[in-house]
């Protein structure tokens, strides 16, 4: 399954690099006053179609990993331990080869 | 009673709660850096209140992964007593030593006011010396201090006598009014299963002096003494 895309990879040290974009939500079940201050700001200056504002958190980050699917596992576990807290927020990244 | 305050960078009600313990009630204290490895030997662990980590991410997220929290951790699953004031509730809740989190007050303001609080239950080391229904006036001063479970951990909590403080007016009635936060059922402050654990947004620390506006924080340290089986000394001056 782990195909090796660089000679350098074997060795373990030529790791490529991979920009993670996390999206971190609260929970459904949980009222945001933030977004209702947002809906009703956007409202309030003519949007009056606008409806179910939420507001988030997004972060980006960069790491050395051999593939993909190494920085995605360690970028889950970064979101339930640090980056989320599961109690309250939902978390969704995506990962982008970050080139040189 | 030896209390050990933990101070993270951003923390700043532990110089408050150390005048309490130290000044007011003449009992040892002293504090415990965040990056200590060891709380070493103290009887009560008390998280104050403060920005640890200026609050970012979320209040107590990078707090709850200080060198010092392991330490905590093993002493609050030894049984030892541990405190949360505050930022100190939020790390605990964090850190998944209580239940339940501390979000966005729903009106968004910061609120630094006195509120009243109701025991509800006083079989916890931190309320023992509290009457049943006891009123208590303590201020609060939080931006974050909206507790939150969900309702199958609220329920259980609730089973299991862990809601310790609620929001109530001055007869001790839960209304919305009271509520200062939008907190979940008016809850100010809960503890672990085994008790031993207590985090609560209001600085009981703040209010242990008449120049103060209230004495009725003392109660929580009292119990602590009562429940340590030692007799507090020089608060009743």
């Amino acid at each position: 399954m782990l195909t090796v895309k660089f000679s350098g990879a074997l060795k373990g040290e030529n790791k490529l690099k991979w920009l993670a974009k996390v999206e971190v939500t609260l929970k459904k079940a949980i009222l945001d006053p933030q977004g209702a201050a947002v809906e009703s700001s956007l409202v309030t200056m003519g949007y009056d179609n606008v409806q179910q504002v939420r507001v988030g958190k997004y972060l980006e980050l960069v790491l050395d990993a051999a593939d993909r699917d190494k920085a995605a596992a360690q970028v889950e576990e970064m979101s339930k331990r640090l980056l989320s807290n599961p109690v309250i927020e939902d978390f969704s990244y995506i990962i982008q080869e970050a080139g040189a | 009673m030896k209390s050990g305050i933990v101070v993270f960078p951003g923390s700043n009600c532990d110089l408050d709660a150390y005048h309490l313990l130290r000044d007011v009630l003449n009992e040892e204290a002293e504090y415990i850096r965040h990056d200590a490895g060891s709380i070493g030997d103290v009887d009560l662990v008390i998280l104050p209140g403060g920005f640890s980590y200026g609050d970012y991410l979320r209040s107590g997220a990078i707090a709850r992964f200080s060198r010092i929290m392991p330490a905590v951790a093993e002493f609050a699953a030894s049984g030892g007593l541990v405190l949360g004031i505050c930022n100190g509730f939020q790390v605990l809740t964090e850190a998944g030593l209580l239940p339940g989190a501390l979000i966005r007050n729903r009106h968004l303001q910061f609120r630094c006011s006195q509120v009243y609080l109701r025991v509800e239950n006083t079989a916890t080391p931190f309320t023992c010396a509290a009457d049943r229904d006891n009123v208590l006036q303590i201020p609060i001063a939080h931006g974050d201090g909206s507790y939150y479970a969900p309702r199958e951990i609220l329920k259980d909590m609730e089973e299991k006598n862990q809601v310790l403080f609620r929001y109530v007016n001055s007869s001790g009635d839960i209304t919305e009014e009271a509520n200062p936060n939008g907190s979940i059922g008016n809850i100010a402050g809960v503890c672990n299963e085994s008790g031993n654990v207590a985090g609560l947004m209001p600085h009981p620390e703040r209010a242990g002096e008449k120049i103060m506006g209230s004495e009725d924080g003392l109660v929580i340290f009292r119990s602590l003494l009562q429940h340590l089986g030692k007799e507090g000394v020089g608060a009743s001056v």
